[in-house]
């Protein structure tokens, strides 16, 4: 598999960074599945996988389709090297204990949410407007699930209070990459496809804010933002995450479903 | 001898009617059109051709459905494809009011009208028990055993039941 050529264009490129922060997440998310503290949490953690999975495929064959060279979803999702996945470095973040993933799950959904309406609502493109206007919906409701937690797991006991803390403390500073985009989507969002990333900062600040609040929280300051995931630059978790993400294909070349 | 056209409308009329009737794979109460995600059939260069928009991102019956869909209209004659219609996306909205009629007799609590309501989204409107209809209801969870569903318990009857979710 050859690298990602300089040819591509931004919106290829743009399509397959979020598609990237959607499978990694989706993929870091199903770890949960069997092993969530009660019944009702596997089946949110599961369902939680399964939105981001679907989202995933349905933004990596658009990708698939604006290349136009032949490579399909699978190829996309499998069969890419460490440093051709762009995804943000957030979402492949181990999975720590059940407040780091679902912190996790509420930074990515609070910045995904507003990010979807904006593409629902004002993007030229018909087939992104299409994945936007099920997402967004779907992102409203992992905001709404991972927010409640935030606020229990904060407002609860000594013992899960210092969880979350230690989770607000070990993610916060990955979140900043969130609002840098790429310059795929900076070209993406000059072309009225995508949102500005950085225009989406004031409704991901209001949410964590309020969420923050009501679980006795604060919102520490980023003093040394972690940033490289867009350039392919990742964490020493990804290769693992890739391990196991591209085993079956690795091993059995072209192997079908 | 009928003209070119009305054969055409007579065949097109023909495939919608086994298309639609094609169940849901994992709610097979309700059909494809009931669920509004049999968008148009028509015949064009003599092959029948089904649009179909997937429900929620995640669900993983969407390749089902439309195999389901491409069979059926093969079992009726034709040769078939599918088109799979991306934008606009397929809202709750959609399912028919007798689609959500055959949920409630399922045991299954339709969803709530005006997806893109907040108040729907964020299940702050009440759900009426499917079983009893009482309205005296609470969420357990968001997520329930599939991604269309959520689940609710009845305090007036003490069924417990899924809410098919609005989106």
């Amino acid at each position: 598999m050859t690298g990602l050529a300089l040819s591509h264009s931004p919106l290829f490129e743009a399509v397959l960074q979020l598609a990237d922060d959607h499978l990694i997440l989706g993929h870091r998310v199903s770890e949960w599945c069997g092993h969530a503290p009660m019944l009702e949490e596997d089946l949110g953690l599961a369902n939680m996988a399964l939105d981001l999975l679907g989202q995933s495929r349905a933004l990596y064959a658009y990708s698939a389709e604006i290349e136009g060279a032949g490579r399909s979803e699978d190829d996309l999702a499998f069969l890419r090297l460490e440093r051709q996945y762009q995804n943000c470095l957030l979402v492949e973040r181990p999975n720590g204990d059940f407040a780091h993933s679902i912190l996790r799950q509420l930074y990515f959904a609070a910045f995904m949410h507003p990010f979807w309406q904006g593409v629902s609502a004002n993007s030229a493109d018909d087939t992104l407007r299409g994945i936007a206007g099920k997402a967004e919906k779907e992102m409203a409701y992992h905001v709404r699930h991972c927010g409640e937690w935030v606020v229990r797991l904060g407002d609860g006991t000594d013992e899960s209070a210092g969880r979350i803390k230690a989770a607000v403390e070990a993610l916060h500073h990955y979140t900043d990459e969130l609002f840098q985009g790429s310059a795929a989507m900076a070209a993406c969002a000059k072309d009225g496809v995508l949102p500005e990333a950085e225009s989406l900062r004031p409704a991901w600040t209001a949410t964590i804010t309020d969420v923050f609040a009501q679980g006795l929280l604060e919102v520490p300051e980023v003093a040394y933002p972690q940033t490289g995931g867009r350039i392919g630059e990742h964490t020493e978790e990804m290769g693992h995450i890739l391990a196991e993400l591209q085993y079956m294909q690795r091993t059995y070349p072209n192997l079908q479903w | 001898m009928p003209s070119t056209a009305t054969t055409d409308n007579l065949d097109t009329a023909r495939a919608w009617a086994a298309a639609a009737a094609v169940p849901d794979p994992e709610v097979p109460c309700v059909t494809v059109a009931d669920l509004g995600i049999l968008r148009d059939v028509a015949i064009e260069d003599g092959v029948a051709v089904a649009y179909v928009t997937p429900t929620y991102s995640g669900c993983p019956a969407v390749l089902a459905i439309e195999m389901a869909v491409e069979a059926a209209l093969l079992d009726a004659g034709f040769e078939a494809r599918i088109e799979r219609v991306m934008s606009p996306a397929w809202t709750t909205d959609w399912i028919t009011p007798e689609g959500c009629e055959k949920l409630r007799a399922y045991g299954i609590a339709p969803p709530v009208r005006g997806s893109s309501s907040k108040m729907a989204l964020f299940g702050e409107t009440a759900i009426n028990c499917p079983r009893c209809g009482s309205a005296d209801t609470q969420k357990v969870s968001e997520f329930g055993s599939t991604a269309c569903k959520a689940h609710y318990t009845c305090k007036a009857c003490a069924e417990p039941f899924d809410y098919f979710k609005c989106i």
